[in-house]
């Protein structure tokens, strides 16, 4: 690999891939909490879609009441943690407070959040207590955002419950996609674990539709919910696809995710193929990882990119470039990336690069196609939704849960 | 989990949170809400011969952009029929039996009267009497109210009158409008109370309109002082329940009330030996939902510290109440910067250059540039008052450190009669420095 770039020095590395967001000192977690209006039917808890109650978690902080104000984020949303260091904030709750009428900052949701579930994960707090068994057994197929949170209600309401996982680890996305300076997977496993405390059972590098039939599942237990996620990204579809160098986005950022940062091959000229937030994490961290040059290649202009507005700024603020109104038509090169032909407005043009990371939206699972409607099978999360957010895998993740004790005769959960 | 449970002079109530008597206690749509929510008890809006209300009855006091930190009304007892009230306690009986309802009462100064509403109150099926010696505005005027918790032998006549026919538990309810409270709280006893609740609101002016003139809350351009409470009256409400609760000849139980607005201000109130704790003002500002908090963060903070009753917590801080000749002398502090925390606001060294004793050096930018913190405590001239930590805008950067000086412990009575030894401490009343 030695048309890579070198990897960066070990420390620069770790810089380049700390916390984005640092959390706030005990200080500052206090006086933002101050700040919270308290609001009745606050606009922020409806623009969660887990609901969490954002400003009883945040007056328990105020009042140093960091168990309970944990509780009550866990208790709403088990990827509580996960969802305060990568949530699209400002189009969810802290877009919708108040203050931004006011042309006040709102309220720092995300790192009160964080601070809260920062005190529950660092003491492996017992939140929550399993219900008395009620008999009844449902299996989980994968262990990402929308199965974990499913897991968490369903075992507080005494179900058993078994979590299959193709991955040697829990956390799906959590734990393989997440940008790095987001949330390590340590971090993600540990949330996990506090949901897997619960008394689950975890059944890893099971892949459901190969090793075990979703028909059997169907008919050993009571119900099954699948959050089996999305698979690779969309092939590009053009000559030269085949050569070294180039990478689906989501291999490319689980690799990084599971190495040491210096084992991650990565070009010395990058080009990412797409808009969306995949894409920008895949450019910022290839930049960050070392790439002298990395850029973004869409066929379609600024105001059509379908990532956050957030994220494009961070991707500028990191030296990312950008080429848009450039439709790809050739990977070029022998066996190896060399360039990448892409059609403009001004005609036909060669961007040089060493490597293609493909970042053109997840595709459903080859491998797993969902059977038709079953009555005893529910689905939630990226296969259902198409691919959303953590929160929203979560939300889904509940409200499977809720429907499954509904139908197995529990009442409304 | 800690056990919340709380009973005060008799009446039990599954935590020790009540409403006190006030407008989220007026009907039986709050107070069932309220009991939804979590309240432990409810103490009734007072009752009487009803009145009529003045509009315009509320003033607040806002601190650097917080509404509400100490807050004022003008407004008088129940203003609904009493058959209307007698019907809706009954029916909050009847649908919250395990919660706490205490009726408050005020009528006039006369025995039948007495008699009369305290027998109607208990028919409606009330837990619990209180008796309103406290209202300071308006209904003082008529001989009720603070016109009778102000003077001992009222407060001890109408008592008897009301243990005369009472079966349930009375609560006298105390004005703060008084030089010493514990002499009202004896005469109480006196008259048979079997708890006092207190603070009753304080006598006030809320403010003046400077373009009317007129004072607030104002009604038609006027106003007459009000009830002062919320966060503000706190220290006001624990000093004097710490006084009661501390009274050798009073020894009744005691619900605290005044500016609580926290589960940490009930903790301090209960340590300070009341056995209930009552809520006004923080609810009409945030609602019933407050008592979530109050619930969960008094009972994580009792598993964390290892109390498992409320009987562990009540009066745990009452022994360390003394009178001032009581003090140590020779337990010396001094003022101690964490320079990692320090961001150089230099309002420590203000405060105690103009404030208070001339005990912190600022220095200039060619020393700091020299390696010289903004500012450093003069550890000789610093009395150890406190001041730089409290106006310190960072938790925890100045701590107020003891100094060992080797000397055995002396009060002011016993240094006055003789017996033991000051240690030196600094004379900084002595020194004069210019420039
Ligand atoms: C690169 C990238 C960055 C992202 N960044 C953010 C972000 O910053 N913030 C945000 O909120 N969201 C982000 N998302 C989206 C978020 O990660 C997903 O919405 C979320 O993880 C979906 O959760 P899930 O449980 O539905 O699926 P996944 O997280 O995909 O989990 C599915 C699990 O199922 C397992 N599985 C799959 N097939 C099988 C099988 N046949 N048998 C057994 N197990 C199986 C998988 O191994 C995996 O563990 C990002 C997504 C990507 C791809
Ligand atoms: C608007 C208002 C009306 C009140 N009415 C009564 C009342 O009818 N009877 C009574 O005993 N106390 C009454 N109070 C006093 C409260 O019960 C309580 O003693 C006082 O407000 C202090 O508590 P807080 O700081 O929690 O508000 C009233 C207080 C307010 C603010
Ligand atoms: S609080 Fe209610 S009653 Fe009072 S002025 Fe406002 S609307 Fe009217």
């Amino acid at each position: 690999m030695t048309h890579y770039a070198p990897p960066l020095p070990a420390a620069e590395l770790e810089r380049n891939f700390a916390d984005i967001a640092p959390p706030l000192t005990p200080d500052a977690a206090i006086a933002e909490a101050h700040r919270c209006l308290y609001c009745f039917d606050a606009p922020c808890t409806k623009a969660c879609p887990t609901h969490i109650d954002v400003p009883a978690f945040i007056k328990k902080i105020a009042t140093g009441n960091l168990r309970g104000s944990a509780r009550v984020i866990l208790d709403a949303n088990p990827m509580g943690h996960s969802c305060a260091r990568a949530c699209p904030v400002e189009v969810l709750c802290e877009g919708a407070c108040v203050l931004n009428d006011r042309d006040v900052k709102p309220i720092n949701i995300a790192l009160l959040q964080r601070h809260a579930t920062d005190y529950a994960l660092e003491r492996k707090l017992r939140l929550f207590a399993p219900g008395r068994p009620n008999g009844k057994r449902v299996a989980i197929v994968g262990a990402g955002p929308a199965g974990l949170s499913c897991a968490q209600d369903l075992r507080r309401w005494g179900y058993a419950v078994t979590v299959l996982e193709a991955q040697d680890k829990p956390g799906g996305l959590n734990t393989y996609g997440i940008a790095e300076y987001k949330m390590r997977p340590a971090t993600a496993l540990a949330e996990a674990q506090m949901v897997l405390d619960l008394g689950v059972e975890l059944r890893t590098g099971v892949v459901v539709g190969r090793d075990v039939g979703l028909e059997t599942l169907l008919e050993e237990y009571d119900a099954v919910f699948v959050g089996v996620g999305l698979g690779s990204n969309r092939g590009l579809g053009i000559p030269g696809e085949e050569l070294v160098g180039v990478v689906d986005a989501l291999s490319f950022i689980a690799h990084l995710k599971s190495h040491p940062y210096s084992e991650t091959p990565v070009g010395r000229r990058v080009a990412v193929i797409g808009a969306g937030n995949t894409a920008i994490d895949a450019v910022t961290q290839a930049k960050r990882l070392g790439a002298e040059r990395a850029m973004i290649v869409y066929r379609r202009g600024e105001a059509d990119m379908r990532c956050y507005h957030y994220e494009y700024e961070l991707a500028k603020r990191d030296g990312c470039e950008f080429r848009f109104h450039a439709s790809p038509r050739r990977v070029l090169g022998n066996a190896r990336v060399e360039g990448l032909e892409v059609e403009t407005p001004a005609g036909v043009e060669v961007i040089a690069c060493d490597m293609v990371i493909k970042a053109l939206g997840q595709t459903p699972r080859a491998e797993f196609v969902p059977p038709a409607a079953h009555p005893k099978l529910f689905v939630g999360g990226d296969c259902a939704n198409g691919g959303a957010e953590i929160v929203n895998a979560a939300a889904e993740g509940k409200k499977g849960a809720a429907a499954i004790h509904r139908m197995l005769g529990g009442g409304h959960g | 989990m800690a056990d919340l449970r709380a009973n005060c002079a008799g009446i039990e109530s599954p935590n020790p949170f009540w409403l006190a008597s006030g407008p989220p206690t007026n009907t039986y749509g709050q107070v069932a809400r309220a009991f939804d929510a979590g309240w432990g008890g409810a103490v009734w809006k007072t009752i009487g011969e009803p009145i009529i209300n003045v509009y315009s009855r509320y003033g607040s006091v806002d601190l650097g952009g917080n509404r509400v930190m100490g807050f004022n009304n003008i407004e008088l007892i129940t203003d609904r029929p009493l058959e209307d009230n007698f019907r809706e306690i009954a029916e909050v009986k009847r649908d919250y039996p395990r919660n706490a309802l205490v009726v408050s009462l005020m009528v006039e100064s006369k025995r039948e009267a007495w008699h009369e509403i305290v027998k109607r109150t208990e028919d409606a099926g009330a837990d619990g009497l209180e008796l309103n010696f406290g209202c300071p505005h308006g209904m003082s005027e008529r001989g009720m109210g603070s016109a009778v918790g102000q003077v001992p032998e009222y407060t001890a006549r109408i008592l008897g009158w009301v243990k005369e026919v009472a079966t349930r538990p009375v609560l006298a309810k105390l004005t703060p409008n008084v030089t010493d409270v514990t002499y009202i709280a004896r005469a109480a006893r006196q008259g048979g109370a079997d708890g006092l609740s207190l603070i009753n609101t304080i006598n006030s002016i809320m403010g003046v309109d400077l373009t009317t003139f007129a004072p607030l809350p104002a009604v038609g351009g006027k106003s007459s002082h009000g009830g002062y409470c919320g966060p503000a009256v706190k220290p006001i409400a624990l000093h004097m329940v710490s006084a009661v609760a501390g009274d050798r000849d009073v020894g009744l139980p005691v619900s605290g009330i005044g500016g609580i607005a926290t589960w940490r201000d009930a903790a301090e109130f209960i340590a300070l030996g009341a056995s209930s704790v009552q809520v006004c003002t923080a609810v009409m500002h945030y609602g019933f939902r407050i008592v979530e908090d109050l619930a969960d963060g008094l009972s994580n903070w009792m598993d964390e510290v290892g109390l498992r009753t409320l009987d562990d917590l009540r009066g745990k801080a009452l022994p360390n109440v003394t009178t001032w000749e009581q003090l140590d002398l020779n337990y010396h502090l001094v003022a101690e910067i964490d320079y990692d925390k320090c961001i150089e606001c230099e309002l420590c060294y203000v405060a105690c250059e103009d404030g208070a004793h001339q005990a912190i050096r600022r220095h200039d930018d060619a020393d700091r540039a020299g390696g010289r913190h903004a500012v450093e405590i003069i550890e000789e001239a610093c009395v150890g008052c406190n001041l730089c930590s409290l106006v310190c805008p960072v938790d925890g950067c100045i701590a107020m450190k003891q100094i060992p000086n080797g000397a055995p412990p002396v009060s002011w009575k016993d240094f006055t009669a003789g017996r033991g030894r000051l240690a030196p401490r600094p004379e900084h009343f002595h020194v004069a420095r210019f420039g």
